[in-house]
C-alpha cells in the first residue's frame, strides 16, 4: 500500500505538470501556424450574406407560415396551445393592463392592483413586504410606466401560473421516481445551461411573434428550476420519517399527502421563487419577439441608444424583481414564524385577514367603477425626472471621465480582445478546430474531446463560423476577468466572514436581476462597443464566481489551514499553497458557470453594438430575409454553451477526482 | 430473597415454558442486495461464501444470512450486532419495509411473504408497530398529532383517535407537552412520542431499531427503564435492535447475536456469557461483569461425598451477585435447589472465581 501511494504520488505530479506543458505546446503551435495561414479559410460571411442552410431554414419558416392552418399537427397541436396561452395572456392582461370588455381601460384599475398586491404580500408574507410591494407598484405608476409595468407582470404571472401547473406535479414524480428522476435530470442541466435568448429563435417558428411565443418561452425557460427544487424537496425528506408512515400501514397516497408534500413545501415555495424570477428575466428579454412591456420600453431605447429611457425602464423591472423576490422569500419563511410567535397572533390574524380581503375588495370595486383609481394619476413625471437625471449623468459621465473609461475600454480592448479576437477569427477555421479538440482533450478527457469535435463540425455547418469566434473572443476574455474578480474577492470572502456578511446578501441581489437591465448603465459608460457587453457580462457573472469560490475556500478544512500555519506559512502561501489548491474544483465550477452566465450576457449584448452571433439573433427576429441566419445563429450559441459546459465539467471531475 | 426480585426481573419472568405458540417464526430468511440477487440464498456454493468474496464474485451484498428464529408471546426479544452486521435489515425484513430474499416469516399461521398489499397494510395497522433509531416525526405536526397518526392513517375521527392519543401521551410520561413540536423537544422526548406512536394503535407486536442509540447515556438509560415498565404494564412482545450489549442483557429475555448478517449464537444472557458459541460471542462478553449475568446454575459444582449437606438453599437461577452475601456469610457450602431436587452445591471458592475474577474478564 505504502509503495503504491508512493509510485502514484510524483506521477500525477508529473501529469499535472505535463499537462500544461502540453497547453502551452497547443498555443505555440497555434500561433505559429496562425502566423503562416493566417487570413486563408476563416469562412467569413458578411452580414447580408446567407448559406444555404440559412435559405433552407427561411424555407422551412416560409413554408411552416404558409401551412400553419392546414398542417395537422399545427391544426391541433401548436396552435391549440398557442390559443390557450394566447387566452390566458389576454384574459390576465384584461384584467390590470389592457383596456378589455368594451372598456377603455383594464377590468382593475391601479388602486385594486396596489391593493391587491399589498393584500396579498400581507397574507402569504408579512406586513413588510407588503410596504415594499404597495410602493414598488405606486412607483410604476410615478415613473408613467404603469401600463408597462401591468404587462410585464402579466405575462409572467400567466406564464409561472402554467410553469407551475406543469413543474410541481413534474417534481413531485421525479421525486418519487428515480427511472424519472434519471430521464429528466440530463434534460433539465441541458435547458439550465442555454442563454435566455435561444429558445426565443425556434418557438417563434412554431408559435409565432407576440404574448403567447413570449409566455411560452418564458414557462419553459421557468419551469427547469421549479421542478428541480420540487423533487429536491420531496428525496429530502428524512428516510426514517417515511419508512415510518410506511411501517404504520400509510398508503402511497397518504404518505404523500400527509407526509411528503407538508414536509417539502417550504422549500417547494422556494422553487416558486425561482420560477417567478427566471419568468420574470425572460419575459423582459422575450421583448426581442414583441412581447409587451417594460422590455419593449429597454429594447427600443437601447436600440436608439436613449440611455435615460432605458434606464427609467430598468429601473422599474429592477424594482419589480426585488419586490417579486422579497415577497416569495417572505413567503417561504411564513409557515414557520407564523407558528412560533405563538396563539395570541394567530387568533387574530384571521379577522385581520377578513378585513383586509374586505378593503381590497372595495379599492378592487373603487378602481373598477372610477376613472381616477383606474387611470394612475400625473403624467408620470417622476419618470421624466429620472429619464433626465440618468441623461445628465451620462451626459456628465462622457464629458468628465470619458478620458478613464476610454482608457479602459481602449486597454483592455487592443491589449487583450482585439489579438485573441484576431487569433480566433482570423485563423483558418480547421486551425482553431484542432487547438480547441486538441485543448477539450487536455483540459476534459477523450470524451470532452469528442464533444467538442462534434460542436466544431456543427459550428462550421451553421455557416456562422466567424461570429461565433467573434463570440467566443469576447466570452473567453469576459470570463477571464469575472475569473481574476471572483478569486480575488472568492478569496477575501471566504477568509473573512465579515467581508462575506457585508457582500453576500449584494451578491445575491445582483443575481435576481434580469441580465440585460445591466447593459444600462454601461451603455451609459462606455458607448455603443463590444466592450460593453463584456463589462456587463463581468458584472452579471461575477458575483457567481465568488459565491462558489467563498464557499470552496470556506470549506477546507480549519486543521489544515492551521497546520500550514503552525509550519510558519505566511498568508499569501495560505492562500496560493493550500487554499486555492484545496479548494480547486471550486475554481473550476465558478469558470463552468461563469462560462455559462458571460455567454448568455454577451449574446444579449448584441442589443448595444456586441456584433456577431447576438447581432444575427436579433436582426433574425426583426428581418424575414435573415431569419434563417438567426435560427442558425442560435444554434451556435448552444452548440459554444454546450462546449463550455462539456469542457469545465469533465475538467471539474478530472480535478475532483 | 426469591429469584425474581433482582433488578433485571422480566428475564426471569420469561414465558419459556414450552408449548406456547410463537408469535414470529423465522426459517432461512435471506436478504442480498444486488444484482440477481435472488440466485443466491438457491446457490449451495454461493451461500458457502464469506460477504466479501459474495462482493466480489456476483456484486450482491448479502445483508442477512439464513437466519432463523421464533418470538414467544410477551417476550422481549433482542437481535444484537455490531454495525453492518445485518440487524436492521433484519427487522425490517420482518414487516417488509425491506423485500426479504428468501425464507419464510410466519405471523399468525401465515407467512408475511405472502401478504398482498392490503393484507400487509392490515398488519402494520394493527399488529405491528416500529420504533426508529431516528424517531421519523412530522416536524409539521403537535406532539398529539405524530402520535394519533397511525390512527388518523387507519381512518378513525378526529375526536377519537385524538383522545386515544392522549391517554398514550401521558402513559409515555409527555403530559403537559401535547400541543408542543417536535424540534422543542429534547431528543430523549422526541423518542417517547416515536414510542407513544407506536403504542398509540395498540399492536400486538413492537420492533425497536436501535431506539436509544442516538441519545446521550443518561436519557438512554431512563428510556431503557422505560421500556421496562411499559413492557410490564402492556405486556406486548417486542423484537428489540442494539448494538449495545449491556443494553441487550438488561432488557432481553433472549439475544440473538448476529455477525456479518449470520447468526452467531442465540439465548439467553447467561447463556451467552456463560457458554459463549465461539471467540467473536466470548471477545464481545469479556468485559460484562459476570456476577451480575451469571446465575447459580452456572458456576455450581456436583456435591462431594465430604461435602456438609447441611447449609442453605438457594434456586439455580439466582444470580450470583445476589448470592454472594449469603453463600459467604454461610459457613458451609449453598444446597442449589430445584423443585425439591440438589443440583449441586456453591462454596466460598466457586463465588470468589467469579466475582474476584471478573475484573480479568473470562
Amino acid at each position: 500500500m505504502a509503495v503504491a501511494l508512493d509510485k502514484t504520488a510524483p506521477l500525477s505530479g508529473v501529469r499535472r505538470a505535463g499537462r500544461r506543458t502540453v497547453v502551452a505546446a497547443i498555443v505555440v503551435v497555434w500561433l505559429v501556424l496562425f502566423a503562416v495561414f493566417r487570413g486563408r479559410q476563416t469562412l467569413t460571411l458578411a452580414a447580408a450574406d446567407l448559406t444555404g442552410l440559412h435559405r433552407w431554414f427561411n424555407d422551412v419558416n416560409d413554408s411552416i407560415g404558409a401551412n400553419r392552418n392546414t398542417n395537422p399537427l399545427f391544426l391541433y397541436f401548436f396552435n391549440e396551445i398557442r390559443l390557450v396561452i394566447d387566452n390566458l395572456v389576454t384574459f390576465v392582461q384584461g384584467l390590470i393592463s389592457q383596456p378589455s370588455g368594451g372598456r377603455p381601460l383594464p377590468q382593475i384599475g391601479w388602486l385594486g392592483v396596489v391593493g391587491l398586491a399589498g393584500f396579498v404580500s400581507w397574507a402569504v408574507g408579512n406586513w413588510r413586504v407588503a410596504l415594499l410591494a404597495v410602493a414598488g407598484f405606486t412607483f410604476f405608476g410615478l415613473q408613467g410606466l404603469w401600463q408597462e409595468s401591468m404587462d410585464t407582470l402579466s405575462l409572467t404571472v400567466s406564464a409561472v401560473l402554467v410553469a407551475l401547473l406543469i413543474a410541481i406535479p413534474l417534481g413531485v414524480w421525479a421525486g418519487l421516481s428515480d427511472r424519472f428522476n434519471r430521464i429528466v435530470t440530463p434534460f433539465l442541466d441541458f435547458m439550465q445551461t442555454m442563454p435566455t435568448f435561444v429558445y426565443l429563435a425556434p418557438l417563434t417558428l412554431f408559435f409565432l411573434i407576440g404574448p403567447a411565443s413570449a409566455t411560452i418561452a418564458t414557462l419553459i425557460y421557468a419551469a427547469p428550476p421549479a421542478i428541480r427544487i420540487t423533487a429536491h424537496a420531496i428525496r429530502s425528506v428524512p428516510q426514517t420519517t417515511v419508512e415510518a408512515a410506511d411501517s404504520l400501514g400509510a398508503t402511497r397516497r397518504q404518505a404523500l399527502l400527509k407526509v411528503l408534500l407538508p414536509m417539502s413545501r417550504r422549500t417547494v415555495v422556494m422553487g416558486v421563487n425561482q420560477t417567478i424570477m427566471a419568468a420574470l428575466a425572460m419575459v423582459t428579454i422575450a421583448a426581442l419577439i414583441d412581447a409587451p412591456g417594460l422590455g419593449k420600453t429597454v429594447v427600443q431605447a437601447l436600440q436608439s441608444l436613449d440611455v435615460g429611457t432605458a434606464f427609467n425602464a430598468g429601473l422599474a423591472i429592477v424594482v419589480m424583481a426585488i419586490v417579486l423576490d422579497r415577497v416569495t422569500t417572505a413567503a417561504s419563511g411564513r409557515a414557520e414564524a407564523a407558528r412560533r410567535s405563538g396563539s395570541r397572533f394567530l387568533a387574530w390574524r384571521r379577522p385581520l385577514l377578513v378585513a383586509g380581503a374586505v378593503v381590497t375588495a372595495i379599492l378592487l370595486y373603487l378602481s373598477h367603477t372610477y376613472v381616477w383609481a383606474a387611470q394612475f394619476p400625473g403624467d408620470g413625471g417622476t419618470g421624466s425626472s429620472i429619464a433626465d437625471a440618468a441623461d445628465t449623468a451620462t451626459t456628465w459621465a462622457q464629458d468628465n471621465l470619458s478620458g478613464i473609461t476610454n482608457a479602459v475600454r481602449d486597454v483592455i480592448t487592443n491589449a487583450l480582445l482585439n489579438p485573441f479576437q484576431s487569433l480566433l477569427t482570423d485563423s483558418p477555421w480547421w486551425l482553431v478546430g484542432a487547438a480547441l479538440v486538441a485543448l477539450g482533450a487536455v483540459l476534459g478527457g477523450r470524451l470532452a474531446a469528442v464533444t467538442t469535435a462534434v460542436c466544431v463540425g456543427l459550428l462550421v455547418g451553421t455557416g456562422v463560423w466567424s461570429d461565433s469566434m467573434t463570440t467566443l473572443a469576447s466570452t473567453v476574455v469576459a470570463t477571464v476577468l469575472v475569473m481574476v474578480l471572483g478569486i480575488v474577492f472568492g478569496v477575501w470572502m471566504g477568509r473573512s466572514p465579515l467581508v462575506d456578511r457585508v457582500l453576500r446578501p449584494t451578491l445575491d441581489a445582483a443575481q435576481v436581476m434580469p441580465p440585460f437591465v445591466y447593459l444600462v448603465p454601461f451603455l451609459a459608460l462606455f458607448g455603443a462597443t463590444r466592450f460593453t457587453a463584456i463589462v456587463a457580462a463581468v458584472v452579471y457573472a461575477a458575483p457567481v464566481a465568488m459565491k462558489i469560490i467563498a464557499d470552496g475556500v470556506r470549506a477546507v478544512p480549519e486543521t489544515t489551514v492551521e497546520a500550514a500555519t503552525s509550519a510558519g506559512c505566511n498568508t499569501w502561501q495560505i492562500i496560493t499553497k493550500v487554499q486555492l489548491p484545496m479548494s480547486r474544483s471550486a475554481l473550476t465550477l465558478a469558470t463552468n458557470q461563469g462560462l455559462i452566465y458571460v455567454l448568455s450576457m454577451v449574446v444579449v449584448g448584441g442589443l448595444v453594438g456586441a456584433g456577431a452571433l447576438g447581432y444575427d439573433v436579433v436582426a433574425g427576429f426583426s428581418q424575414g430575409e435573415l431569419y434563417g441566419k438567426g435560427l442558425a445563429a442560435g444554434l451556435a450559441i448552444v452548440l459554444l454553451g454546450v462546449m463550455f459546459d462539456r469542457i469545465t465539467q469533465a475538467a471539474a471531475r478530472r480535478t475532483g477526482a | 430473597m426469591t429469584p425474581t426480585q433482582t433488578e433485571v426481573p422480566q428475564r426471569r419472568g420469561a414465558p419459556k415454558e414450552p408449548g406456547t405458540t410463537p408469535v414470529i417464526s423465522v426459517r432461512r430468511l435471506w436478504k442480498v442486495f444486488g444484482p440477481k440477487a435472488d440466485q443466491v440464498p438457491d446457490s449451495a456454493e454461493l451461500c458457502g461464501l464469506s460477504r466479501r468474496e459474495l462482493m466480489d464474485r456476483t456484486g450482491c451484498t448479502a445483508a442477512v444470512r439464513d437466519v432463523g428464529f421464533e418470538v414467544s408471546p410477551g417476550e422481549v426479544f433482542v437481535v444484537m450486532g455490531l454495525s453492518g452486521s445485518g440487524k436492521s435489515t433484519l427487522v425490517r425484513c420482518l414487516t417488509r419495509l425491506i423485500e426479504p430474499t428468501a425464507g419464510e416469516v410466519v405471523f399468525e399461521g401465515q407467512d408475511i411473504r405472502d401478504a398482498d398489499d392490503r393484507r400487509l397494510r392490515e398488519l402494520r395497522r394493527h399488529k405491528f408497530s416500529m420504533v426508529f433509531q431516528h424517531f421519523g416525526l412530522l416536524p409539521h405536526r403537535r406532539v398529539v398529532d405524530n402520535v394519533a397518526f397511525g390512527l388518523e392513517i387507519r381512518g378513525m375521527g378526529r375526536a377519537e383517535r385524538t383522545k386515544r392519543a392522549q391517554e398514550v401521551v401521558e402513559l409515555v410520561g409527555l403530559a403537559g407537552y401535547e400541543n408542543s413540536y417536535p424540534d422543542q423537544l429534547s431528543g430523549g422526548m422526541q423518542q417517547r412520542v416515536g414510542l407513544a406512536r407506536a403504542l398509540a394503535g395498540d399492536p400486538d407486536v413492537l420492533f425497536f431499531d436501535e431506539p436509544f442509540s442516538a441519545l446521550d447515556p443518561l436519557i438512554r438509560r431512563d428510556m431503557q427503564n422505560e421500556v421496562i415498565r411499559l413492557h410490564h404494564e402492556v405486556g406486548k412482545t417486542m423484537v428489540f435492535i442494539t448494538h449495545d450489549l449491556s443494553e441487550a442483557l438488561k432488557l432481553g429475555d433472549r439475544i440473538l447475536i448476529m455477525r456479518d448478517g449470520k447468526m452467531v449464537q442465540c439465548g439467553s444472557g447467561d447463556e451467552l456469557v456463560g457458554a459463549p458459541a465461539d471467540d467473536y460471542v466470548r471477545e464481545f462478553v469479556k468485559d460484562v461483569p459476570r456476577g451480575d449475568v451469571l446465575t447459580l446454575r452456572w458456576i455450581m459444582r456436583p456435591a462431594e461425598p465430604d461435602d456438609a449437606l447441611d447449609g442453605p438453599e438457594l434456586g439455580p437461577d439466582v444470580v450470583v451477585r445476589e448470592a454472594t452475601r449469603a453463600v459467604l456469610a454461610a459457613d458451609r457450602p449453598v444446597k442449589v435447589v430445584e423443585d425439591g431436587k440438589l443440583l449441586g452445591i456453591v462454596g466460598d471458592e466457586e463465588i470468589l472465581a467469579v466475582v474476584a475474577g471478573q475484573e480479568g474478564g473470562a
